[in-house]
């Protein structure tokens, strides 16, 4: 009897149909990936099973029995557990608080947290998820944090996991823990549900694997009958280049210099201390790291956004002081946050488009702004950077994440830039357009744009870079070169062990 | 020296720091229930308010004091689940909707004492007996200061300490902070985020409500438009100072009521500063605290946004 079946799941938003007529079928004891691109539904999907989300249309077959799924309570009480990509941990409260919460065990309405702690010790070691159940979740790293997640689900008796992206944030040793404990899991007989959209994992840890597009889904396979190419194709509905081409880097003058660089976080807490980077025309220098070490900080800081302590040389002048107007004339920075800093969602493609000039001729004359070369601009541009618009009024907010993604990386190198910041510059975005953001970059490096890329995903920083740099704690860990880039030694470093 | 300090009568002006405290400290630990469930409370004024009036109104008609008591209590979570719809069910910014409890407590019982209260000439209820505890209330020193008050005060002390247990040793405590941190989490884990910030909100508003009681019930023994006096926001910035948690908020509060006892004694030092100027003591201090301390403390992360579930 397999442990979940769906069929014909239907879920709308608004116009969007993002399942449409979903049929899975999930057996106990096996691993079973779901996979896709951002936008694909595998999300909807799941918590649609999860009681997040109801579904429209559809049938929820859960071990034998036709179930329905109002709230997250009932997927608990079956048996379903879900660890979430952005985690549902309350970082002030205690390992086992959170473990327990909603579950507590309790006399008389008092906690009772010896029982609770006694609960975690024992299936950490059931299952290999070491943690100290009296830590508090903040000052965990985000590989534990997740162990915390599985101990909750657990905990709450789950049969069943839903893992949504779980190696998006943790390092590759990380990834090789997830993977021992998801065997353990599957040996005693559970199911488990690997969502991702990583084709390498797929093809080490799935036993069944499922293909999503566009809310449906496109095919069902395993990974002794597939390649990684055919679920590419699968996935994205044509073929793509999983590899990014480019030729050797001809390295010219630094171009961005941060000397002795100390900055702090919202908290006031030392975030970056005392970094030093020199990102060279015509290269591009990668800084890997696990979120939350400083990267966003030190970002920041080089665009003027933060008060920093040290140095930033821009393009040969000293521009530790300047403000971030006067950075942006030879600096372009594509922020990590698309949806806050990047575009305005409310506003049109036209005139996210022309941000950085919109005061200025072509744009404006004094006070008037000129609205046929705005016009003319941005229907340039979008064919250019082939952006699914219909038109330039159309406002940003209604294009898909690859798209908003795409307006930025465009109106962020149509100014000519000498030196570009990319924080993130794929998040959230579709295989195909990360392969054309990438392309981009790539040939504005060999007409000598300095490039400092940061980015989270190991595998974009590792196939665009010619240098890497590794970000632990606010500190540079090392500055790595040709041949010594090799992805385990990149992730030791990244988590501060070597 | 000797003679100073019999003048000075630090033990009077200690008795006087805790009586004034009163309903600072039960208007804090209000806010501190409702903002670790993620709900701001600036309606506290106008609950605190409205808790003096019915708890007056309730024994003015019954000539028991302690079902005005009851009542306070009860309309003070009353008006407080008003705020909570607003603020739970339709969305609205916490700050306009506790600004609408406080303006419409303001205008409901003034308009009330006009056409109800000021012209009835019946004999109020008076005041809240003082009860002396046996043995205790002989101690010297402690006895005047702790052991021979009214109810509300005693209810005070003891409610900071239930608070405190409710807040941090118990399961509805672990909850409530699930959901001022993390309503989302806390709802994939199976807890009604929206039952929590209800029943939150609506404790809020009795403790407010039981400290509208002191106002008119235990002090004056009669009510009066606006006697509260601002002591609602006073509350919040105790809140805020103790860093939301219920001894915080109580220190903080004996602090702020420290600077009220003192400012109306400063006279009989021999002193001599006009009353208009000791008697803004408070709020002088409430404003710098709240300038020094907003921005180091840590509000609960999610208070003040409305959740909804998709």
């Amino acid at each position: 009897m397999p442990a979940l079946e769906l069929r014909g799941i239907v879920k709308t938003f608004g116009g969007l149909r993002a399942n449409d007529g979903v049929d899975l079928v999930v057996q106990w004891g096996e691993v079973h990936a779901l996979l896709g691109e951002n936008g694909a539904g595998k999300s909807t999907l799941m918590n649609v099973v999860y009681g997040l989300q109801s579904p429209d249309a559809g049938e929820i077959v859960y071990d034998g029995q036709p179930v329905v799924i109002r709230r997250p309570e009932d997927a608990i009480r079956r048996g379903i557990g879900m660890v979430h990509q952005h985690f549902m941990l309350i970082p002030p409260l205690t390992v086992a608080e959170n473990v327990v919460l909603g579950h507590e065990s309790a006399r008389g309405g008092m906690m009772d947290l010896t029982a609770a702690g006694q609960m975690v010790s024992e299936l950490s070691h059931r299952y290999g998820l070491e943690v100290d159940p009296r830590a508090r979740v903040r000052d965990l790293s985000v590989g534990l944090q997740q162990r915390v997640e599985i101990l909750k689900a657990l905990y709450r008796g789950a049969r069943l996991l839903i893992l949504d992206e779980p190696t998006a944030v943790l390092t590759p040793q990380e990834i090789d823990r997830l993977f021992e404990i998801v065997s353990n899991l599957k040996a005693e007989g559970k199911a488990v549900i690997f969502i991702t959209h990583k084709l390498a994992e797929v093809m080490r840890i799935a036993d069944q694997i499922t293909v999503m597009r566009r809310g449906k889904v496109v095919a069902t396979t395993t990974p002794a009958e597939s390649s990684p190419p055919d679920l590419a194709r699968l996935m994205v509905g044509r073929p793509v280049l999983l590899r990014v081409e480019k030729g050797p880097a001809h390295p010219g003058d630094v171009l961005l210099e941060v000397e002795a660089l100390k900055v702090e976080d919202d908290l006031h807490h030392p975030a970056v201390e005392g970094v030093d980077l020199q990102v060279r025309a015509g290269e591009i220098l990668g800084v890997a790291g696990v979120e939350g070490n400083g990267q966003r900080e030190l970002v920041e800081a080089i665009v003027g956004l933060r008060p920093a302590k040290g140095r930033v040389t821009i393009a040969g002048r000293d521009m530790s002081h300047a403000t971030t107007h006067r950075r942006l004339k030879d600096l372009s920075h594509i922020p990590a946050d698309r949806q806050q800093m990047g575009v305005i969602l409310d506003m049109s493609i036209a005139d996210n488009l022309v941000l950085p000039d919109f005061d200025r001729p072509p744009f404006a004359h004094w006070l008037i702004r000129a609205l046929d070369s705005i016009r003319a601009f941005a229907a340039r541009i979008i064919k250019e950077y082939d952006i699914r618009a219909e038109r330039p009024e159309q406002r940003t907010g209604s294009l898909s994440g690859g798209n908003q993604q795409k307006v930025v990386v465009a109106r962020e190198l149509a100014t000519d830039p000498k030196i570009l910041i990319a924080a993130q510059p794929t998040r959230g975005v579709d295989v195909g357009s990360i392969e054309f953001i990438h392309r981009r970059i790539v040939e504005q490096r060999d007409r000598g744009l300095a490039v400092l890329l940061v980015s989270s995903e190991l595998d974009e920083v590792l196939s665009l870079s010619d240098r890497v740099a590794v970000i632990y704690r606010g500190q540079i860990a090392a500055v790595l070169e040709g041949e010594a880039i090799d992805r385990e030694h990149i992730g030791l470093l990244m988590a501060g062990a070597a | 020296m000797n003679e100073f300090l019999q003048r000075a009568d630090l033990v009077g002006l200690a008795a006087a720091t805790l009586l004034a405290s009163t309903p600072l400290v039960l208007a804090a630990l209000g806010g501190v229930m409702s903002e670790r469930s993620g709900v701001v409370n600036i309606a506290l004024e106008g609950i605190m308010l409205t808790g003096a009036f019915m708890g007056y109104v309730a024994a003015l008609a019954t000539h028991n004091l302690w079902f005005g008591v009851g009542v306070a209590i009860l309309s003070g979570a009353l008006i407080a689940g008003l705020h909570a719809v607003l603020a739970i069910e339709f969305l609205v910014d916490q700050i306009v909707s506790g600004t609408v409890i406080n303006i419409l407590a303001v205008g409901i019982t003034g308009v009330y004492y006009r056409t109800f209260i000021q012209q009835q000439n019946v004999a109020g209820p008076g005041t809240l007996p003082v009860w002396k505890i046996p043995f205790l209330a002989n101690l010297p020193v402690l006895g005047p200061i702790f052991f021979q008050n009214q109810f509300v005060t005693y209810a005070m002390v003891v409610l900071v300490v239930c608070v405190h247990l409710l807040l941090f040793r118990s399961v509805w405590g672990l909850r409530t902070r699930a959901c001022g941190e993390h309503p989302l989490a806390a709802e994939t884990a199976g807890i009604s985020v929206r039952f929590m910030r209800y029943g939150n909100v609506m404790l809020s508003g009795a403790l407010g409500g039981l400290g509208g009681a002191y106002f008119s019930l235990q002090q004056v023994g009669n009510f009066l438009p606006n006697m509260t006096g601002g002591k609602g926001f006073i509350a919040l910035a105790a809140m805020i100072f103790g860093k939301w948690t219920p001894f915080g908020a109580f220190l903080a509060s004996l602090l702020f009521a420290a600077s009220d006892a003192l400012g109306s004694r400063l006279q009989f030092y021999g002193i001599n500063i006009p009353y208009q100027i000791t008697s803004t003591l408070p709020y002088v201090l409430t404003i710098i605290v709240v300038a020094g301390a907003v921005g180091r403390a840590i509000a609960p992360a999610a208070v003040g946004r409305p959740y909804k579930k998709s």
